[in-house]
Parts: structure tokens; C-alpha cells; sequence
């Protein structure tokens, strides 16, 4: 497991700007399979950057999906959906982002997926041509 | 002191005292509130505010003071019914008494996997949900999830493992500690490591608002948990020496600090421990 991280760290590192956060996921990744006595300061100094995955960014997406218009773009919003945000059909759909950087959405709550675009078109199979509600 | 019961043991009438019960603070209101509570207690493991509910050590003494308020509520109605569980290792079937017309209903109908039988059903008019999320009103549930990527219930020896981890919970306290009987209950699927499992994919299973944040929705929620309850009490009584961890919050000010609540951190919205959650015995007991 950390040798996976690991090695997704560096490819990341060397194409991305963002090698920091996920550096970061690495570095806590890996404690969980190292002994426990692992440092945990060290790891909450660079889980505070992981939230930000606008930093890191998906790229945007638009396109239609059984029916449904899916898009996704970085926002710089509070980070409160992940620096990310989807819409199905103009309706924000809810995303956020994993520890391991996997996608859920209030739709799918219970599994995850690798990028915000699968995220999206698993609530289209979901939602099953229902429409989402605005969040209050 | 009252019994939690194996729902498949319930009689007729402890059936529809708890479907009445059920239903009745649906009518009242106070059932959509713990809809609603679940759903804000959604947090991710990348957000900087508290997350005491999923996720996280305290996923069991959170959900264990839940559906205690719930049963609190229930009783409040009628003093006679209690939340039983739903041993998903035994009762695998999609026609198990579980989902009969006389308690929970059926699976959702072909098509648009509305739930049709049943208490629960939406032409009863008396189950109406929203999940807050979207415009459809009427539970729906989808077994298995058949077609592209199916889903099976957790079996008896993914327990069995789970219950045989002799430490409660491991670094980093998220949804990639890799090791730990919470997180093998909890059942996050890890990117390269493994796939979704126990508790996690038994929401996946049932489908329709069960597999969204707003899964108190479908009533087997709580019967669902109510197992997931029994489960720590059972590697409890495994590992008598095993301590709740991490046993306090990190010193750090990093983003563990919101979702890192050690023995005596108090959890939102209750302020209450996970200390004083750990022993019910005066409370309940499991049959
Ligand atoms: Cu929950
Ligand atoms: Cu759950």
C-alpha cells in the first residue's frame, strides 16, 4: 500500500503542480500500515493541505450522459464540496473528496469513485431521471 | 432495561407496534429531523469541520447515541417497541420476513424501483421521502443493485475478519486506515487496496435512499445499525483488553483535530463521549 501511494505521488509530482497534497495523502497513507507509533504531527501538517483539491484539479467536464447534462469544474468556493463542483442538469449534485483523493456524492454516500466525472454518472444511474433539489 | 431483538424472532404484534410507532413520528415530524441530522452529519474526510459521524473513530459510539435518541423517540410513542437488528449474514434473501407486507416491504418494482408493498409504500400515503436531495417522493429500493456492477451482501466471514482485528482503530483515524476493526466494519473501499465492504456495502445492497446520505429515509436503517451496534459489542467481548482508540485528539492543530474525538472528546450534537457510550448494558441488551 504505501509503495502504491508512493509511486502515484511521484508520477503525480512530476506532472502536476500539486505534488504537495498528494505527497501529503502519501505520507498518511503510509502511517496507517507502519508501525503505531508513527509521528502524528507530521501527518496533520500535510493533511491540512489535502482538502484543497482545487489545487490539484480534475479537469473540467461537460457531457451528456444517458439524458443528463453532467458537468464539472474547479470552484473556489469554501472547499466545503471539495474545491470541486458538479451539476446534473444545473442542479449542484454534492461531491467531495477521500483521504486516498476518490470522489463520493450525496447520491452514492457509501462507495467511491476515481474522478468527479464517475461520481457524477453514477447519481445519473441513480437518480434514475429524478431531478436533484437545491442544498439548503 | 429493555431487549434489542433479532428482528426475524418478532412476533406479529411486536411487528406493528414498531411499524405503527415508526409511523407515527413520521406523521409528527420528528422522524424527517433524524433524517435531516444524518444528512448534515455527512462530512468528508478533505472538509475542515467536525466529522464525528462516518469516516472516523467514533463512527460506532456516534451511531450507537443515534439510535439511541431514535429509540428514545419511538418510545415516546409507545414505551413497548425497541429497535431490532438485522443480521444481513443470515438474512440474505431478497424474500426474507424482513421485507414481507407486514414489516418493512419488498424490493422496488422494475423500472423505476419503487417500493410497492408494505408500510412504507408511497400509495399507502403515509411514506413520503425527499432524501433532501432530490424530487422524487416515494422510497425506492434496488436489491443487489443487478445489472452493471452488482453488489452481494457482506457474508459471515467478512465479519468473522473483521471482528478477529484486535485493534480498534488505526492511523490515520479516516477512511484509509487500511487496519482496524472499525474501518473493516465501517467498510470504506480504499483506492488499490480493497473494495467496499460490511456495513458500507449492505447500504449499497438495499439501494435507493440507503445508499445516499439521507438513508434514514428507508427504515431498515435503523435495523441495520442496530446490528452494526451488536457487531462492536461482539469484538468488544473478543478483546476484552482492547481500548477505544485513539484515545485522545492529536496535539497538532492540523485537520485531524475535527475528525479525530478520543475517549473524553465530546461529539457534536449530543456533547457527549465516546467514553460514556461504550458500555449499554444498563440500557439495552442484544438477543
Ligand atoms: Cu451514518
Ligand atoms: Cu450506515
Amino acid at each position: 500500500m504505501p509503495q502504491l501511494t508512493r509511486r502515484r505521488a511521484l508520477g503525480a509530482t512530476a506532472t502536476v503542480v500539486t505534488g504537495l497534497v498528494l505527497t501529503g495523502f502519501a505520507r498518511t497513507a503510509g502511517a496507517s500500515s507502519e508501525p503505531r507509533t508513527a509521528d502524528p504531527k507530521h501527518n496533520a501538517e500535510h493533511k491540512g493541505h489535502a482538502g484543497h483539491a482545487g489545487h490539484e484539479g480534475p479537469q473540467p467536464f461537460s457531457e451528456t450522459y444517458r439524458g443528463r447534462r453532467i458537468e464539472g469544474a474547479p470552484s473556489h468556493g469554501d472547499g466545503h464540496h471539495g474545491g470541486y463542483a458538479v451539476q446534473i442538469d444545473g442542479e449542484e449534485l454534492h461531491v467531495m473528496q477521500n483521504a486516498d483523493s476518490t470522489w463520493v456524492s450525496v447520491i452514492n454516500h457509501y462507495e467511491t469513485f476515481a474522478t468527479p466525472r464517475a461520481v457524477a454518472r453514477a447519481a445519473v444511474i441513480e437518480l434514475q431521471g429524478s431531478e436533484l433539489v437545491p442544498l439548503t | 432495561m429493555y431487549t434489542r431483538k433479532n428482528q426475524r424472532d418478532l412476533t406479529r404484534t411486536e411487528k406493528r407496534r414498531l411499524v405503527d410507532a415508526i409511523l407515527k413520528l413520521k406523521r409528527s415530524g420528528r422522524y424527517d429531523e433524524f433524517v435531516v441530522m444524518h444528512r448534515e452529519y455527512y462530512v468528508m474526510d478533505t472538509e475542515n469541520r467536525p466529522r464525528p459521524a462516518h469516516m472516523t473513530s467514533s463512527f460506532f459510539p456516534w451511531h450507537r447515541r443515534y439510535l439511541l435518541e431514535f429509540e428514545r423517540a419511538l418510545q415516546a410513542v409507545d414505551p413497548g417497541v425497541s429497535v431490532p437488528y438485522w443480521d444481513w449474514t443470515k438474512d440474505r434473501s431478497t424474500t426474507s420476513s424482513l421485507w414481507a407486507e407486514d414489516f418493512l416491504g419488498g424490493n422496488g418494482r422494475a423500472g423505476d424501483r419503487r417500493v410497492t408493498t408494505g408500510p412504507f409504500a408511497y400509495a399507502t400515503g403515509n411514506w413520503s421521502v425527499g432524501r433532501g436531495v432530490t424530487d422524487q417522493n416515494w422510497l425506492t429500493r434496488n436489491f443487489g443493485r443487478p445489472g452493471n456492477n452488482p453488489v452481494s451482501l457482506p457474508t459471515a466471514d467478512d465479519v468473522a475478519r473483521a471482528l478477529k482485528d484486535p485493534v480498534y482503530d488505526t492511523e490515520p483515524w479516516n477512511s484509509i486506515s487500511t487496519e482496524g476493526f472499525r474501518n473493516r466494519i465501517e467498510g470504506w473501499g480504499i483506492h488499490r487496496v480493497r473494495t467496499v465492504g460490511n456495513h458500507n456495502r449492505v447500504h449499497q445492497w438495499v439501494g435507493g435512499p440507503m445508499a445516499g446520505a439521507a438513508s434514514p429515509e428507508d427504515p431498515v436503517f435503523w435495523l441495520h445499525h442496530s446490528f452494526i451496534d451488536l457487531l462492536w459489542d461482539r469484538w468488544r467481548k473478543a478483546h476484552p483488553k482492547a481500548a477505544y482508540l485513539p484515545g485522545r485528539k492529536p496535539a497538532s492543530p492540523g485537520r485531524d483535530r475535527a475528525y479525530v474525538f478520543g475517549l473524553d472528546d465530546p461529539m457534536p450534537p449530543w456533547n457527549v463521549t465516546p467514553r460514556k457510550l461504550l458500555d449499554h448494558s444498563k440500557i439495552y441488551r442484544y438477543a
